[in-house]
C-alpha cells in the first residue's frame, strides 16, 4: 500500500457531452467507489490497531521533555 | 547576506512498554541506543562508531542570545551521563529527558531534512526490533512520533536554522513569531481535545497542533516549561562570531513529508528574508500567547487574530503576505542559498497549500497531518458509531503516530511521499555531501575505532601514540564532500589525516 497514494480526485468523464443525469450518474459511481475504497481502508485500520483501547489510552503516559 | 541556510531536525520521541504496569522510560530509552550502537560490535560498516561518545565539553545551551540569563529563568540540564551515539550518517542517537531522540545530520535544504528526518525513522523502528528481539514479549517497547501524551505532558521537535550572526535579533523575534504563529495551519499533526490551562476542555473536541497549548511566553530560554514561542538558546556549534544557529520548539512531528517540507522550507525562507532585511511589512500580534492557541484551537481556520494596532488578521491572511513576500524573493534570486531548484519547489507547495486550506482543507488529506488525522477519526467514528472522544478514536489518533512498517497509519492512508523509499535507506548509512555532516560521517565510516568522541563541531582521535587530537569543524558548510572527499581518500589513517590538515594550515 506503499506506493498508493489515497486521492478523491478521480479523473472525471472527458466526453463534454455527457447530459446531467449521465453525470449525476457518474459521481454516484465515483461515490460509491470512494466510499468501498474507504471501507477498505477503515478494515486495514481495524487489523492494525492495538486490542484493549481504553487501557492503552489510559496507560499512554510520557514525562515531559524538551 | 549569503549564509546557506543549513537546517536539521531534532525529535523527541515518546517512548512506552505497553504490557508492563510500572513505566521506566529513561532505561527503555537507553536499551532502544544501546540496542542499535551494538550492531557496530558484529558488522564492521553498519552505521554507528559504538565506542564513540558524545563530546559535551561546548555544550553551552543556558547561554541566552539576549546576555546573561535573567534570574529564574532555567537552562535546560544537559545529562551527560545517558547514552550517546553519533551515527555513520552524520546524526545523533540519545537519551534526552526520558525519551530516544534522534538529530539529524546538518543538512543543506529543507528536502534533504525531509529524507533524514525519515531515515531516523527507520533507525528508531531498526531500535524497536533490535531491542525486541532480546527483550521478553512482556517488555515490548514501542516509540511513537508525536509530542503529547493527552495528560499535560509535551516533548519536542525542535528545529535548527544556521542564520547570520549579523541579523538583529529584534528582527527575528518579530517575523518569525508571525509566521510560527500562523504556520500552524499546515503544519499541525492535530490532538483530540486541549490542555491548555483557562480554556474550557469541552469547547475543543479537535485542534491543529499537539503543541499549541503549552506555550506560555513569547521570548525566552526555557524547553521545558514556561515554553517560549522563541528561543533564546545561544549555542551555534560553529563560529559564534559568524553564525547564530536559531532553535525552534513550537512545531508538531510531523508524519506527513510534505507538512515537514513546508514546516522547514518556509521558515527556511523567511529567516533567509529576515537577513536580507527583505520584509517591510510587520504583522505583530496583541498577545502572541493567546493567539498561538487561537490559532490551533479554530479548524475553521477563520479566527480573526488581534494586532497590536487593534486591527485584525487571519492565519490564512498572514501566511498569504509571508508567501507573497517568498515568492517575490525567490523570484528575485533569494533562492540561491535556500535550496535553488528545491526552494521554487517549496514556494509551489506552500502556494498550493494555502490554496487548499482556503477552499477545500479536506482535499490535503495526503499532505498536511492535522487534516489527515480528522479525516481518519471522523471516519472511523462514523463507521463505528463512536464519539470523538472514545477510547477507540483516541487510539486511533495516537496510532496515527507509530513508525513501524505495517502498523504506519500514514501509509496506509497514502500521505503524499516526497522523498523515495531507496533514498531513505541510504540515508541511515550515509552522511549528506554538502555539510560538515559529511566529514564526520566518513570519519566515523572509515576509523570508528580511532575517533573517541564527537560533538557537532568537532571530532576527537586518538592516534597511533594513544595521542588525542581534535579536529575541529567551526563551519557547517565545511567539510564537505567537494572539499574534503579526496583527502579522506588520499589518507590511510587518522595519522595521516592530521598530518595533512596541519600541512595545509601552516
Amino acid at each position: 500500500m506503499a506506493d498508493q497514494e489515497y486521492s478523491k480526485e478521480h479523473i472525471p468523464n472527458e466526453d463534454s457531452d455527457t447530459s446531467p443525469n449521465e453525470e449525476e450518474a457518474t459521481q454516484n459511481q465515483i461515490n460509491s467507489e470512494l466510499a468501498s475504497e474507504l471501507d477498505g481502508l477503515l478494515d486495514e485500520i481495524d487489523s492494525v490497531l492495538e486490542t484493549n483501547a481504553e487501557e492503552f489510552v489510559k496507560s499512554y503516559v510520557q514525562k515531559g521533555g524538551q | 547576506m549569503g549564509i546557506p541556510k543549513i537546517c536539521g531536525i531534532e525529535t523527541e520521541y515518546a517512548v512506552i512498554q505497553p504490557k508492563l504496569g510500572e513505566q521506566n522510560p529513561i532505561h527503555a530509552s537507553s536499551i532502544l541506543v544501546n540496542a542499535y550502537a551494538k550492531q557496530a560490535e558484529v558488522s564492521s560498516k553498519s552505521g554507528v562508531a559504538y565506542t564513540v561518545e558524545w563530546d559535551f565539553n561546548d555544550e553551552t545551551p543556558g547561554n541566552d542570545v539576549r546576555g546573561l540569563a535573567p534570574i529564574g529563568s532555567l537552562p535546560p540540564i544537559v545529562e551527560s551521563h545517558l547514552v550517546n551515539a553519533v551515527l555513520e550518517n552524520g546524526a545523533r542517537f540519545y537519551v534526552d529527558h526520558a525519551h530516544p531522540e534522534i538529530s539529524t545530520p546538518e543538512c543543506i535544504n529543507a528536502l534533504q531534512v525531509v529524507k533524514y528526518d525519515r531515515s531516523g525513522e527507520r533507525i528508531l523502528e531498526k531500535a524497536m526490533s533490535l531491542a525486541n528481539e532480546a527483550l521478553s514479549p512482556e517488555e515490548e517497547i514501542i516509540v511513537y512520533k508525536d509530542n503529547s501524551d493527552g495528560k499535560g505532558n509535551s516533548y519536542g521537535c525542535h528545529e535548527n536554522y544556521l542564520v547570520d550572526r549579523l541579523t538583529p535579533f529584534g528582527e527575528i523575534i518579530c517575523h518569525a513569531t508571525t509566521h510560527f504563529i500562523t504556520r500552524q495551519i499546515f503544519t499541525g499533526s492535530g490532538k483530540i481535545g486541549v490542555e491548555a490551562t483557562g480554556v474550557d476542555s469541552d469547547s475543543i473536541k479537535y485542534q491543529l497542533t499537539q503543541r499549541a497549548d503549552f506555550f506560555e511566553e513569547e521570548v525566552g530560554l526555557e524547553t521545558t516549561l514556561k515554553r517560549p514561542i522563541i528561543n533564546t538558546r545561544d549555542e551555534p556549534h560553529a563560529d559564534a562570531t559568524k553564525y547564530r544557529r536559531l532553535h525552534v520548539i513550537c512545531g508538531d512531528a510531523n508524519m506527513s513529508e510534505t507538512a515537514t517540507f513546508l514546516k522547514v522550507g518556509s521558515t527556511s525562507i523567511l529567516l533567509a528574508m529576515i537577513e536580507d532585511s527583505y520584509l517591510t511589512k510587520r504583522i505583530i500580534f496583541d498577545n502572541p500567547v493567546r493567539s498561538i492557541k487561537e490559532v490551533s484551537h479554530d479548524t475553521t481556520l477563520r479566527k480573526h487574530l488581534i494586532l497590536n494596532d487593534g486591527s485584525t488578521i487571519t492565519a490564512l491572511e498572514a501566511q498569504w503576505e509571508i508567501l507573497n513576500s517568498a515568492s517575490e524573493y525567490i523570484s528575485r534570486g533569494g533562492g540561491e542559498f535556500t535550496g535553488g531548484e528545491v526552494a521554487n519547489k517549496i514556494i509551489n507547495t506552500w502556494e498550493k497549500v494555502l490554496t487548499g486550506l482556503e477552499n477545500n482543507p479536506e482535499n490535503l488529506r495526503s499532505e498536511i497531518d492535522w487534516i489527515a488525522k480528522k479525516f481518519l477519526i471522523e471516519s472511523f467514528a462514523d463507521r463505528h458509531n463512536l464519539s470523538i472522544l472514545d477510547p477507540r478514536v483516541r487510539l486511533l489518533a495516537l496510532q496515527y503516530h507509530d513508525v513501524r512498517q505495517g502498523k504506519r497509519i500514514s501509509e496506509i492512508i497514502g500521505l503524499k511521499q516526497l522523498i523515495a523509499d531507496s533514498e531513505v535507506n541510504e540515508g541511515v548509512n550515509n552522511p549528506p555531501e554538502e555539510t560538515r555532516a559529511y566529514f564526520r560521517g566518513i570519519c566515523l565510516q572509515k576509523w570508528p575505532d580511532s575517533i573517541v568522541s564527537a560533538n557537532w563541531d568537532s571530532l576527537v582521535f586518538r592516534l597511533e601514540d594513544d595521542y588525542l587530537k581534535r579536529i575541529p569543524i567551526l563551519d557547517p558548510i565545511e567539510g564537505s564532500l567537494v572539499k574534503v572527499k579526496s583527502l579522506l581518500e588520499r589518507v590511510n589513517s587518522p595519522n595521516e589525516l592530521i598530518a595533512e590538515i596541519e600541512l595545509s594550515n601552516t
